[in-house]
């Protein structure tokens, strides 16, 4: 059964690896729901979080594929249920609409809409939440002429992990602690980080 | 104790040099620092081919010609295929040098060849300028973009300081692990620059990538067991037993277990063809015995194999009944196409023999004859008609069978793709790992001749036959060329049925007999050859073929002869396409 998965991917800061990963999905021609690249806790270590739409199997196997490349790290996958995620929104409305209309102002702050930049002609809000949250924003301002909306990918944390500081130190030995090297094939069921 | 004594000293000197590292770093060229780099990883035969981007190198390569050779191809396929011949035959990693542009993607369909086939290459493509990098300058191409699906690392270089680390790394990846090809890509300025340069350094360890994992004795204990209670166990391995150089200790495993073992088409040659559990070759063109029992044995235990669509067959009809153990160094490989049992993750290097310890000695007699018993029955069918006919038309499986005896199994023997290669690698003896060569993941059509000149320089000591067809052989015959420059001792058998054969027989099989564009001409091969400055002969009378074959064999030189074979025989069993592996046809 398809469903909604985010992956999650450690990996060296280097020109190309984006192409590398990216095709990994596209030769299999899969689409990428939604895709956040950016710097993680750990210096020079980059974090990818990508969302698709596919079965466990597929997934699980595209993981392996990922964690293949000579500079990937680390990929985990994992159901809406097992992360906490968000994606921010930024929505451009005429003032005179915001200013005016009582139920437009009641429901931005219904939404938690933050007011980036007012100016006379028109005011930029900012929102944070899940798509669906956005989605209906987006819907209810639309009569009320939104002029344009942008949103960011997915980026979420995943409740079971403890970050990736001691992981990484593990990485850089050359002869890692037995017990700390993920086993994915016997270690099934034990906390999401094992390494 | 001596070897901790030199060591030490090995490390003062280190220390010392490093301490006078103003003095004794001296400034070289990014090109020198390239060719440095091949000279510390030991390399010493080149495939390549040059051109405008990449001239620096080749500038550099004239005051190293004492140390490196290069062989001068006359296409960069050729080089490619050469490079990875090379590494088939003698282990190592190949080494490919090749311009920008077209250059550079002529080397595609085989880099494409050695990642399906994990075949360690480092490939070095000039580039244009840095400054120029995205303007379309002449011969410039995207080709780490290009080679970016084909490739198990690539990297653009375009600061010389960068070259030793980068090509540590290159050699590193390439050849540990599941092997693959690397590409480096270097810009020209790279290549001219000069800069302080420190001694190369041997790279062992990269951060974010772990070549092998730590054995785990857990999943060896459960493998043991399932093996100790099986009473129909079957082997099957692929080419990780040859990457990984555990032929001995595969042979070792077997033998104790007394388990029946068959190949894939990459496996072959690990196991002697004549040792008694080795019960034959697995997939559409395989054994009759190892396809039908693969359905009816209780553990299959897979080596350094990747269930390739070609050896299982129909999947949700692939030994559904027995419990499944699977030996591989890729984890992505475990639970890909078929599911484990017993996932055994690990280099086989290391697992067999913690396995063998394991298992208790058996034998398992009736089993085993069971595969003899089916050996018998292909016989009749098949194998009797295709090696030793008597009357009508030559056929490819006589060839290969006089060739065995001729050779005694200790040649290398080089395929292209088609028919010629299946009825090659189903009848060819070998008595020695690395000598079936082969393109079997990408059925690269072209690949046997340049891989034969490659695979030569690979083992320089060994006799290399090239089995090709009329079609494959047209396809890169250019490098008859280079066996001509290079002087080369390469004999090369054509089997000629006048058709591209396999397809013709598809079209035969499942289309109706509609030949469409398999009816292929050839030029004279032996006059072509000739030209070439090759010796050689064609054929096609059965009484003259073992005479025509010793006289090939005997030839002081490269040799060419062609054999005027069946034109519409068949390769026989199949497994036809869709279907399962008990469903194999004997005709």
């Amino acid at each position: 059964m398809k469903k909604e998965y985010t992956i999650t991917v450690y990996t060296e800061n280097q020109v190309g690896l984006l192409n590398r990963i990216a095709i990994i999905f596209s030769r299999r021609k899969i689409n990428i729901d939604s895709l956040n690249v950016s710097p993680s806790e750990v210096e020079s270590i980059h974090r990818f979080t990508i969302v698709i739409n596919e079965t466990v199997e597929v997934v699980r196997k595209l993981c392996l594929q990922i964690e293949k490349q000579v500079e990937v790290l680390k990929a985990y996958y994992n159901t809406n249920e097992e992360i906490i995620w968000q994606e921010m929104a930024l929505y451009k409305v005429p003032t005179d609409a915001v200013a005016e209309k009582l139920k437009v102002e009641r429901l931005l702050r219904e939404y938690g809409a933050r007011a980036v930049v007012i100016r006379k002609d028109y005011t930029i809000f900012e929102t944070t939440g899940h798509r669906e949250e956005t989605d209906r924003l987006v819907q209810f301002l639309e009569p009320y002429g939104l002029i344009e909306f942008v949103r960011t990918a997915r980026i979420a944390i995943i409740k079971a992990s403890s970050g990736f500081h001691d992981k990484i130190r593990e990485f850089e030995a050359v002869e890692p602690a037995e017990e700390l090297i993920e086993n994915e094939f016997l270690d099934k069921g034990q906390a999401v980080f094992t390494m | 104790m001596s070897s901790i004594v030199k060591e030490a000293d090995k490390k003062d000197t280190l220390i010392q040099l490093s301490s006078t590292a103003p003095v004794e770093a001296r400034e070289i060229s990014g090109s020198q620092a390239v060719l440095e780099a091949c000279i510390a990883e030991g390399v010493d035969t080149i495939f390549g081919y040059p051109g405008g981007a990449i001239m620096p190198i080749y500038d550099a390569l004239y005051d190293y010609n004492d140390r490196l050779k290069h062989v001068l191809v006359r296409h960069e396929q050729g080089g490619i295929h050469a490079g990875q011949g090379y590494a088939r035959s003698s282990g190592k990693v190949g080494v490919v040098f090749a311009t920008s542009g077209p250059g550079a993607t002529n080397l595609v369909t085989g880099l494409a060849d050695a990642m399906i086939d994990s075949t360690p290459l480092v490939c070095i493509t000039g580039q244009v300028f840095a400054h120029l990098l995205g303007t379309d300058a002449f011969q410039e191409t995207d080709v780490i973009n290009i080679t970016t699906p084909v490739t198990k690392w690539n990297y653009q270089i375009t600061d010389a300081t960068e070259i030793p680390h980068v090509l540590s790394k290159a050699f590193y990846i390439a050849g540990s692990g599941r092997p693959g090809p690397v590409l480096i890509d270097i810009s020209k300025n790279a290549q001219i620059q000069k800069f302080n340069y420190e001694g190369y350094t041997k790279c062992n360890h990269i951060r974010s990538y772990r070549p092998k994992p730590i054995v785990r004795k857990e999943y060896i204990e459960a493998a043991a067991q399932l093996i100790n209670e099986a009473k129909k166990p079957f082997v099957i391995f692929g080419q990780g037993v040859i990457l990984g150089r555990a032929e001995k200790e595969f042979k070792a495993f077997i033998e104790k277990g007394g388990l029946p073992a068959a190949w894939t088409i990459l496996g072959l040659s690990a196991l002697p063809t004549d040792h008694p559990q080795n019960v034959g070759m697995l997939g559409m063109h395989g054994n009759y015995g190892p396809n039908v029992l693969t359905n009816e044995c209780d553990v299959l235990i897979a080596v350094g194999m990747r269930f390739d669509d070609r050896v299982t067959g129909r999947l949700d009809k692939y030994a559904k009944q027995a419990k499944i153990i699977h030996l591989d160094i890729d984890p992505a490989e475990i639970n890909k196409n078929v599911t484990a049992t017993v996932p055994v993750w690990g280099d086989c290097k290391e697992t067999l023999p913690l396995l063998t310890q394991l298992i208790q000695e058996k034998q398992h007699k009736e089993w085993l004859a069971l595969f003899n018993q089916y050996t018998k029955d292909e016989q009749d069918a098949v194998i009797q008609a295709e090696l030793h006919p008597t009357q009508g038309e030559l056929t490819m499986g006589e060839v290969i069978q006089l060739l065995n005896e001729l050779t005694d199994g200790n040649a290398i023997v080089v395929t292209d793709v088609g028919q010629h290669q299946m009825v090659a690698c189903r009848y060819a003896k070998f008595n020695e790992t690395k000598s079936n060569i082969t393109s079997g993941g990408l059925g690269t059509m072209g690949f046997a001749l340049p891989a034969a000149i490659g695979a030569k320089f690979g083992a320089l000591h060994r006799t290399v036959v090239a089995v090709i067809g009329d079609g494959g052989f047209q396809m890169t015959l250019q490098e008859m060329g280079t066996i001509m420059q290079t002087g080369l001792n390469v004999k090369i058998l054509i089997l000629n049925n006048r058709f591209l054969g396999m397809v013709r027989q598809w079209q035969e099989l499942f289309n109706d007999r509609r030949y469409s564009f398999v009816d292929i001409q050839s030029p004279d091969f032996v006059q072509l050859a000739k030209a070439y400055g090759i010796d050689g002969a064609s054929i096609d009378n059965r009484g003259l073929l073992k005479n025509a074959l010793q006289k090939m064999l005997d030839h002081d030189g490269s040799y060419l002869l062609e054999v005027m074979v069946g034109k519409e025989n068949n390769v026989f069993p199949m497994v036809p396409q869709g279907c399962s592996v008990s469903e194999i046809r004997l005709k």
